[in-house]
């Protein structure tokens, strides 16, 4: 089943038009990830899915057309946003954050809540150190396993990440990598957006590339990771650096 | 100053603090949860024991009022009513909101036809309740993503709007209500009404209520999660226009209740709320609108500054408490920078 397709999809900020055209599709259990350089349009793209910036095209969600969209019905209906200021409540404790990802669950009656925290505490044991601070005062990475955590605790159908690596250090950028695979081979469906090419396409069955806002390049993520255009444009760099 | 007269002058700041801390709480509540600041709390105030006189057999309110139903009762139903039209696009909720507008009504007719005074007592707070969610969906909901300067400006015009309002349903006069508790007790050599020990009791388990609800209870950490991160509470499925509702409900729920139990100890008028109202505001300030303990300590010291202030100079007494506000507002704003204009 696909769980996200979007058709001939386009954002507009005021005048202009971040994501022009763009059709996207996330098949159940697959992992998919949007690629792009800064200000293509990625960030954009997710925003116009939850509806946090006008829209035009067809976004269907498990092959219903959502017509009207924010960001508390979609979390409803399971589809979850890790975003890239990661949005924790930062003066309360690390294992509230976590337990109000679940509230939809919570208002609904489902049981289950207290192993799920405890599932999260076993995918992020630092997390369970830190259960009784305040999320706002850990560090980056954890605050993002944190943001994460959250997310999970939703037990979302689909889960968005915007910029998961974002002013982490590369240890950690490659624990969360690690993390998502392994949440990927338990079969959450993904899409994260991305600067780290890199990663992401190790991380993804599929690839989308994103350029001032058009589509470029799609495909299989193993060969966008051995693709020359890919490679010039996101892996270049960053390959030469590695080699130093 | 001897004892005699400080003790005196404490008792009686403890009781004006006790309010003025309720009134505090719930702007606070509101505040943190929608960026409202409520000016209208203190005509909520006093909405509910006027509504009550209503209810009151005429022999213990010594008014012929004839079964007539107040008119915050139609106040009450007419505001469920514009809301259902607002929400016409979900069918079950207008279903439930025009429900709710004809029980208020209904409990309004009752009452008015004479009921028990604790019956009537209860009426009158459901029949003013539904008016603080309801101006939420309103006058504040509309005005979604506005400045904090914004939302205050509708609240100072909501004010003014509720207290001709009172004028209107309630006329000039003041109340005489009829106490839960008659007869005074002694502390020492002050005597204490015995009504104002309910207004306590009400106040210590309005703060462990509060208190237990924001660290107990995921509604209540949710609520909290709007007032520290609303789009962060949003992508998690908690909406903040229904934190909105249920923040203006408790809220409206605490001062409706002080209202009633403070009643017979002020013989309330239309145009008492207000006075109320701004002094709750100042000791909400005091704890930068931000900090619940915080705000209570700032009532006390409003009513304990208030009680001076008058024994000093009784007609300069809302003035010199008015001036407070200032060394605190240039203390806060050079130590400062919680209340931002960001989400």
């Amino acid at each position: 089943m696909l769980m996200l397709e979007l058709t001939d999809f386009s954002v507009r900020y005021g005048a202009v038009e971040a994501v022009r055209g763009l059709s996207l599709e996330v098949a159940e259990g697959e992992a998919i990830t949007l690629i792009g350089p800064n200000g293509a349009g990625k960030s954009s793209t997710l925003k116009g899915i939850l509806g946090l910036e006008r829209s035009k095209g067809v976004v269907r969600y498990r092959g219903q057309e959502l017509k009207k969209r924010t960001p508390e019905a979609l979390a409803e209906l399971g589809l979850v946003l890790v975003p890239e200021k990661r949005e924790l409540f930062s003066s309360m404790e690390v294992e509230d954050n976590l337990l109000l990802g679940a509230f939809t669950r919570f208002r609904r009656g489902e049981k289950g809540l207290k192993e799920d925290l405890e599932r999260v505490y076993t995918l992020f044991p630092r997390l369970r150190e830190r259960r009784r601070q305040l999320a706002g005062t850990m560090s980056g990475g954890e605050q993002q396993m944190l943001a994460i955590g959250r997310a999970l605790m939703a037990k979302p159908k689909l889960l968005l990440l915007d910029e998961p690596s974002l002013g982490l250090a590369p240890l950690i950028v490659a624990e969360i990598f690690r993390i998502l695979g392994g949440l990927k081979s338990q079969g959450v469906t993904i899409l994260v957006v991305e600067q780290n090419a890199r990663m992401a396409l190790r991380l993804a069955d599929r690839g989308y590339v994103l350029e001032a806002g058009e589509l470029v390049m799609q495909g299989q993520a193993s060969e966008l990771l051995h693709d020359p255009r890919v490679i010039e444009s996101y892996l270049g760099i960053r390959a030469r650096e590695e080699m130093r | 100053m001897d004892w005699t007269i400080v003790s005196f002058l404490a008792a009686d700041a403890v009781q004006s603090g006790t309010i003025y801390a309720l009134l505090a709480l719930s702007l606070v509540l509101v505040f943190a949860v929608t960026r409202v600041i409520l000016v209208p709390l203190g005509e909520l105030l006093v909405f509910a024991p006027l509504t009550y006189v209503f209810f009151l057999p005429s022999g213990v309110s010594g008014l012929e009022l004839h079964g007539q139903i107040p008119g915050t009762a139609w106040l009450s139903s007419f505001l469920l009513l514009v809301w259902a039209v607002l929400d016409r696009a979900n069918p079950s909720r207008v279903a439930r909101l025009v429900v709710l507008a004809l029980l208020v009504l209904g409990l309004a007719w009752v009452g008015a036809r004479g009921v028990a005074p604790w019956l009537g007592w209860i009426l009158a707070v459901l029949v003013v309740l539904p008016i603080g969610p309801a101006s939420y969906r309103l006058f504040f909901q509309p005005a979604q993503n506005a400045s904090v300067l914004t939302y205050l400006i509708i609240a100072v015009g909501l004010h003014f709007a509720y207290q001709g309002l009172g004028l209107v349903f309630f006329g000039p006069e003041q109340y005489r209500l009829p106490p839960i508790l008659s007869g005074q007790t002694n502390l020492g050599m002050v005597p204490i009404n015995n009504q104002a020990f309910l207004v306590y009791g009400f106040a210590l388990l309005t703060m462990l209520g509060l208190y237990l609800f924001f660290t107990r209870s995921l509604y209540g950490k949710a609520l909290r999660a709007c007032a520290v991160n609303r789009y962060g509470a949003r992508l998690l499925g908690i909406s903040p226009a229904q934190a909105g509702y249920v923040a203006f409900g408790i809220a409206t729920l605490i001062v409706t209740v002080s209202g009633m139990l403070l009643a017979p100890l002020i013989s309330p008028a239309y145009f008492q709320g207000f006075l109320f109202g701004l002094k709750g505001f100042v000791a909400g300030i005091l704890g930068g609108l931000v900090s619940y303990p915080l705000a209570v300590l700032g009532a006390l010291a409003v009513g304990g500054f208030e009680q001076w202030a008058g024994y000093v100079s009784s007609p300069f007494k809302d003035a010199l408490v008015f001036a407070l506000l200032l060394p605190v507002l240039l203390w806060r704003s050079l130590r400062s920078h919680e209340i931002g204009e960001e989400e």
